[in-house]
């Protein structure tokens, strides 16, 4: 029987397989960031352990940098530490580290795959749940806890039961307005948060073929909010286009081997996945998130649900607390919803696309007054890129803040949080209580819909957006 | 790693779903570089509700959270299993976890007990109607033990893979274990295509 992508990948890395044991995985990628790390270093101290292979291991500083006056000193003296805690980890035991001020450093799941390092049929690791990012590339990448983290410093290896599979088929010509977001944002409302759990997801069918890069990293961001750890999408032309002549990709007779192999990671035609969820791209919407949870979302022209229409007594449960959190009620229309705060950015829509589609409708309109936008571009990469295209002074001239490289507002680990009760339009992954600033409601949207939204104050679409509202608009010469 | 064999204690009724790792430790706790004095952390914006569940004096001390299904959903912070042991907590038992969430759990022996949604409602009516009954959480026979008010027993059977439970019984180490098989790291190492990345050139 044939094979699916995911099993072809788990199969290249097993290093041990024995009856009754999970299976030992090699991995050939170790993403760290300063805050899931330095409880693993002093495992490896306490032990006597060295860092197994360096040349596996990279690290950035991502979660708590500041994204203003980054040349100064931290004021946070807790975030302080702990990214002087990562710098001294990584100088004593030889870490390769790109921190706050170098020209590689970022959010780790943007910077990880701009430099060439992620690559198809790898093993991919981080102290991070949005490791499922790289799976774009037809990597296997998941988050891992600290105990993990230590124990891949250590050994290079993980040991692992092997997960199900589940096909999302998505067939069809997304429209227009719709984007990866929306398309991954009606998934997770389809299948629930648990939906995916225990299952490697693989995204597949031909509105997934057309996507770019940046798109696929989208989707497979957010697998881990259905649950599943990993996410995956088949390396092809547009996976080998993105990835020739980066820094760390392969080249030479390397490059010709590398892609014999990644031309192999293709689930077979009588391979047999455990699920399988099938979705039309033609009936999806703009999507926006109302609840607590990511699964808590709807197309942006629906109205926000009555809880009493849920027959399972949880979620019913679930959706009158969110509510009341969010300051909703039944019935609202979800485009009726004013927002204080609009976030771009994220290792969900942080990277270069994903700036130029937000930038493309603010040009030349104007931020609706009594809303602050933040624009935070997700590594210094990225944001040198934007800066080349103009992209900073359509921001800026719109009345946005054009911010340094970084998690941000995603987790609010930095300043740059919600206060109690003020509501956003954030292009990032989470939307749980207290995630952006305790009290801070949040809802979950595209780049796109984030820019109608802080146009015109109020949850919205690219449609909604008149010409009227670009007054006058950046000659395209001057970009 | 602590051993976990058995454990009795009285029990939470945490009556609420998608329980994600932010609510059990907010982000701004993760700036800590150690693994312990995250107690105060635990459910920080819940219990600034006096009536929240862990407020209530009945329950203090209780040492087995019930909770509503996908617990533990979100980030990967270990974090999260350290503040539910911090605070006291030596097993949760739930009809669904976030796969890291149980993962990270294991490996530091708090103990996830998977049971039917229905078993994990008697649970609650029973730490409802009476803080101080106990739930006798038995890693060896694989089964949850309590008392309904009526004086009927509660028995429930549930599953844990049989490697992960005795890695939990005997308390051993992942790393030390793992490294039994130096042979076969080196062997696999050896035959790795010379096209896979590397991040510094040796």
């Amino acid at each position: 029987m044939g094979r699916t992508l995911a099993e072809k990948v788990w199969d290249d890395h097993v290093v041990r397989r024995a009856e009754g044991e999970p299976d030992l995985l090699f991995i050939d990628l170790h993403l760290l960031h300063e805050v899931t790390s330095p409880q693993a270093f002093d495992g490896l101290r306490m032990s006597d352990r060295k860092v197994r292979r360096l040349d596996l291991t990279i690290a950035t500083e991502d979660h708590n940098t500041p994204t203003l006056d980054i040349d100064k000193p931290i004021a946070d003296p807790v975030s302080r530490v702990q990214l002087e805690t990562l710098r001294k980890n990584c100088a004593d035991f030889g870490v390769r580290l790109h921190p706050l001020g170098d020209v590689e450093q970022g959010v780790v799941h943007v910077v990880g795959p701009q430099l060439g390092l992620t690559q198809p049929g790898t093993t991919v690791v981080c102290g991070d749940s949005h490791t499922s990012t790289h799976g774009a590339f037809g990597a296997l990448a998941f988050g891992i806890g600290t105990s993990q983290v230590e124990h891949v410093l250590a050994t290079q290896t993980l040991p692992l039961a092997r997960p199900r599979t589940m096909a999302i088929t998505v067939e069809g010509e997304l429209p227009a307005e719709v984007t990866a977001k929306d398309l991954i944002l009606a998934i997770i409302a389809r299948i629930g948060t648990g939906g995916g759990q225990g299952y490697i997801l693989e995204y597949r069918g031909s509105a997934i073929e057309k996507l770019s890069m940046e798109a696929r990293m989208t989707i497979c961001n957010m697998s881990i909010e259905a649950g599943a750890r990993a996410g995956m999408i088949a390396p092809d032309e547009t996976t080998f286009t993105y990835l020739k002549g980066r820094d760390h990709a392969p080249e030479g007779a390397d490059w010709d081997a590398a892609v014999a192999y990644w031309r192999t990671l293709r689930t077979d035609d009588d391979a047999v996945f455990d699920a399988e969820v099938f979705i039309d791209a033609a009936e999806l919407a703009p999507f926006v998130t109302w609840g607590t949870n990511p699964g808590q979302g709807a197309p942006l022209s629906a109205n926000v649900p009555d809880p009493a229409s849920y027959e399972d007594a949880s979620e019913r449960h679930a959706a009158e607390r969110a509510l009341e959190y969010m300051g909703l009620t039944a019935g609202q229309a979800l485009r009726d919803i004013r927002v204080d705060t609009v976030f771009v950015g994220s290792c969900t829509n942080g990277r270069i696309e994903d700036l130029r589609s937000a930038a493309s409708l603010l040009d030349g309109r104007k931020v609706a007054d009594g809303v602050r936008m933040l624009v935070v571009p997700g590594s210094v990469r990225v944001a040198l890129q934007a800066v080349e295209e103009g992209l900073d002074k359509v921001f800026t001239a719109a009345g946005a803040e054009w911010r340094h490289a970084g998690c941000s507002m995603c987790l609010g680990m930095n300043p740059d949080q919600l206060a109690p009760g003020e509501r956003s339009a954030s292009t990032s992954n989470r939307n749980f209580e207290g995630r952006q600033g305790k009290g801070g409601r949040t809802h979950l949207v595209s780049p796109q819909v984030a820019a109608a939204t802080a146009v015109l104050g109020h949850l919205a679409s690219p449609a909604d957006l008149s010409d009227t509202d670009a007054g006058a608009r950046t000659p395209a010469g001057a970009r | 790693m602590e051993a976990f064999t058995t454990h009795t204690g009285r029990a939470v009724p945490l009556r609420r779903s998608n329980v994600d790792t932010d609510q059990i430790i907010p982000a701004h706790w993760l700036k800590k570089v150690t693994r312990d004095g995250f107690e105060d952390g635990l459910f920080e914006a819940w219990r600034k509700d006096p009536e929240f569940v862990l407020n209530r004096p009945e329950y203090a001390g209780a040492t087995v959270l019930v909770a509503g299904p996908d617990f533990g959903t979100g980030s990967s912070r270990e974090h999260a299993v350290w503040a539910l042991q911090n605070f006291g907590f030596k097993a949760v038992i739930s009809s669904r976890f976030a796969d890291i969430f149980r993962g990270n759990s294991l490996k530091n022996g708090l103990l996830t007990v998977v049971l039917e949604q229905p078993v994990v409602d008697a649970l609650w009516a029973i730490a409802e109607s009476d803080p101080t009954a106990e739930i006798a959480v038995d890693l060896e026979q694989r089964q949850v033990r309590a008392t309904s008010p009526d004086g009927a027993t509660l028995t429930a059977d549930f599953e844990l893979d049989e490697n992960a439970r005795w890695r939990l019984l005997n308390g051993l180490d992942d790393i030390s274990l793992t490294l039994q098989n130096e042979a076969d790291i080196a062997a696999y190492e050896a035959a790795r295509p010379s096209f896979k990345p590397r991040t510094i050139t040796a």
